[in-house]
């Protein structure tokens, strides 16, 4: 694999790492299955690249679009608390909706950033290459999001969301008021993936209303890659585990696409992503028996 | 469609071995690479990437020898587009060929310095890979599909003098059909016509936006949209059952049974593409070559689907049809 393909990878997987620490508040921190993110990734690209065509501030256009993000993971909320509407239904509501609401918001299905400023512009002009600069900086932009997010995690407040997720009856027992805790989480969680959404629209150029499909599949492959390789209970390293795991995931992909011996083709992407779940899943269930199996052995 | 692009490749690597055999010279090249994607994998797309292959084929670079011939499709995701994008600017390839607008703008922006050749964008000064069609400057020029709007007008008028309303299914959320229908709806009052729109953002909701169409438009017409396209057995169904002539934008969908249309194939536009692919092959500035828009007057009918819609091909029609599909 070149070097260029390499840093590709990882610039991908650092924009869905923001993917997939919302999909770990919301699945594993709020137990919420929340498919919202496929209408809030393409979202945030919406409301970024339009704002930014229009003249406005990209760092402003990218934080209209983390809330916009916020208001799609409310309603979704508001779905389910509100009108005990079942979650997973609740969010492929909002998901379908949101796809109108992208072309109304777009005004047509594809919007163009090539010419643009962008966050990323004033980077470019310092001596690196643009295929350099962009994971640099959104490496730089992960490390504060994940400290940021380990604070608020261990924080009294995060602990009431996590206890919410874990046991909503023992935590409403302790005076928590869950319902304020999952409309908290999955506002928070949406907004991570409308900045994935934004990120992605200006690191490649162009707001497509197409590019939410399958969000959450790579956002969940990326948490259980990364609980797979690092069990651990610490808050931060289960954090790092899921940007590690979507950058794993990309350039897996990435390997497995540039490995001719294997004979798979880009066609054969959506399979290469499912196996490579399944065997998240599996692998950790296998190690037990193999240990006792040595262990037997030794005896 | 696989088959007829087969035998027309296989009758190019005859002709290129022809031209070998008769000048006696080599046209033997340095090793080149190209490489190829699309957005997602259909016939038309498919024979815009043979259509390539073969330009070059028939110039002397043999896939496998001195020719590495690269392709691969996202699948209709564009962050695939994107990781594809990166994946082939870091093989270094001679010329990058991104077909469709998602999978160009992410190409262009992978890389300022390879040279790119889009294809079958069609506005690419909003998709913004390009401000100058003239002069595109940088490592970019390319070809658009626009299609012969006013020629297809032109068509439908002929064949229906009396009909007012075109319906027209559309996915809303393909950019390259949404230029089309806006552009259409513009110029079709000057044709008497009214255009209706039916959209249909997946290929599932294909049949439901063509019966919607019934009762409310006299024909119908197709236009080069990806997601139509690929289930345009559904509105000819439609077209049959309700005797509502169904029209295409593209020549290839007259063979899977629209009754007529003016203009090119993708293979065509493919071997158009290959012509400037060659151009930057034999060290042109890509920046240097204009964009242009596909060309190609070819008129297809289709007989058989006509009666079965209801309507007689008009004789003017039949005597300049360069193809009439059996």
């Amino acid at each position: 694999m070149s070097t260029f393909a390499l840093l590709g990878a990882i610039e991908i997987g650092l924009v869905f790492s923001l993917v997939a620490l919302g999909v770990f508040l919301s699945f594993r921190v709020l137990n919420f299955p929340d498919l919202t993110v496929d209408g809030s990734f393409p979202l945030g690209a919406a409301v970024t690249a339009t704002l930014i065509v229009s003249g406005v501030d990209p760092w402003l256009a990218t934080a209209v679009a983390m809330v916009a993000g916020a208001c799609a993971g409310l309603v979704t909320a508001f779905l389910n608390v509100r009108f005990n509407i079942l979650h997973l239904l609740a969010s492929i509501l909002t998901m379908i909706a949101l796809y109108s609401i992208n072309l109304r918001i777009m005004g047509r299905p594809n919007v163009a950033l090539l010419q643009q400023e962008t966050v990323l512009t004033p980077f470019y002009g310092l001596g690196l290459t643009q295929a350099e600069v962009k994971p640099i900086f959104l490496a730089v932009l992960l490390v504060i999001v994940v400290l940021l997010l380990w604070r608020f995690l261990v924080s009294d407040f995060g602990l009431a969301m996590r206890a919410t997720g874990a046991n909503p009856r023992m935590a409403r027992a302790q005076g928590i008021a869950t319902s304020g805790q999952i409309y908290t989480g999955m506002a928070l969680s949406n907004a991570l993936v409308a900045l994935a959404g934004a990120m992605f629209a200006q690191t490649n150029g162009f707001a497509d209303v197409t590019s939410g499909v399958g969000t959450i599949v790579v956002g969940l492959a990326a948490v259980i890659l990364g609980e797979t390789l690092f069990r651990s209970r610490a808050m931060l390293v289960v954090l790092a585990a899921c940007v590690i795991g979507s950058i794993l995931y990309r350039v897996a992909l990435a390997l497995a696409l540039n490995t001719p011996a294997l004979g798979l083709e880009a066609s054969d992407l959506q399979l290469v992503t499912a196996v490579l779940v399944i065997l998240a899943l599996i692998l950790p269930g296998m190690r037990n028996p193999l240990k006792s199996l040595i262990r037997g052995n030794r005896s | 469609m696989a088959f007829i692009s087969k035998a027309a490749r296989g009758m190019s690597v005859l002709g290129a071995a022809a031209v070998c055999l008769s000048t006696g010279i080599a046209l033997a090249q340095d090793d080149v690479t190209v490489a190829v994607t699309a957005i997602v994998e259909h016939p038309a797309l498919d024979a815009a990437r043979d259509g390539v292959l073969d330009v070059l084929t028939e110039n002397g670079y043999t896939e496998g020898e001195n020719l590495t011939f690269i392709y691969q499709s996202a699948q209709g995701n564009p962050a695939t587009a994107a990781q594809i994008a990166r994946q082939f600017v870091g093989q270094n390839p001679s010329v990058l060929v991104p077909i469709s607008t998602p999978s160009a703008q992410a190409m262009a922006s992978a890389t300022q310095d390879v040279p790119i050749v889009f294809t079958a964008v069609t506005d690419p000064v909003g998709a913004q890979l390009i401000s100058d069609p003239d002069a595109p400057g940088g490592n970019i020029t390319g070809l658009s599909d626009m299609s012969p709007l006013a020629d297809h007008l032109d068509l439908m008028r002929e064949f229906m003098p009396d009909a007012t309303r075109i319906g027209v299914p559309y996915n809303p959320g393909e950019a390259n059909a949404v230029t089309l229908v806006t552009t259409l709806s513009e110029m079709a009052p000057e044709w008497g016509f009214d255009v209706v729109e039916a959209a249909a953002p997946r290929s599932a909701d294909v049949l439901g936006a063509a019966q919607s169409l019934v009762g409310q438009a006299d024909l119908i017409y197709v236009p080069t949209d990806n997601t139509i396209v690929s289930a345009l057995e559904a509105v000819l169904s439609v077209g049959q059952d309700s005797d509502m002539p169904v029209f295409s934008g593209d020549t290839d969908s007259v063979e899977r049974g629209a009754v007529a249309t003016v203009g090119f194939d993708y293979y065509q536009i493919g071997r158009q593409t290959g012509d400037i692919v060659l151009r930057i092959l034999n060290g042109e500035d890509p920046g240097s070559i204009p964009v242009t828009i596909a060309s190609g007057s070819d008129l297809f009918v289709n007989p058989a689907s006509a009666e079965a819609m209801g309507i007689e091909i008009p004789q003017a029609v039949m005597d300049r049809a360069t193809t009439i599909v059996e």
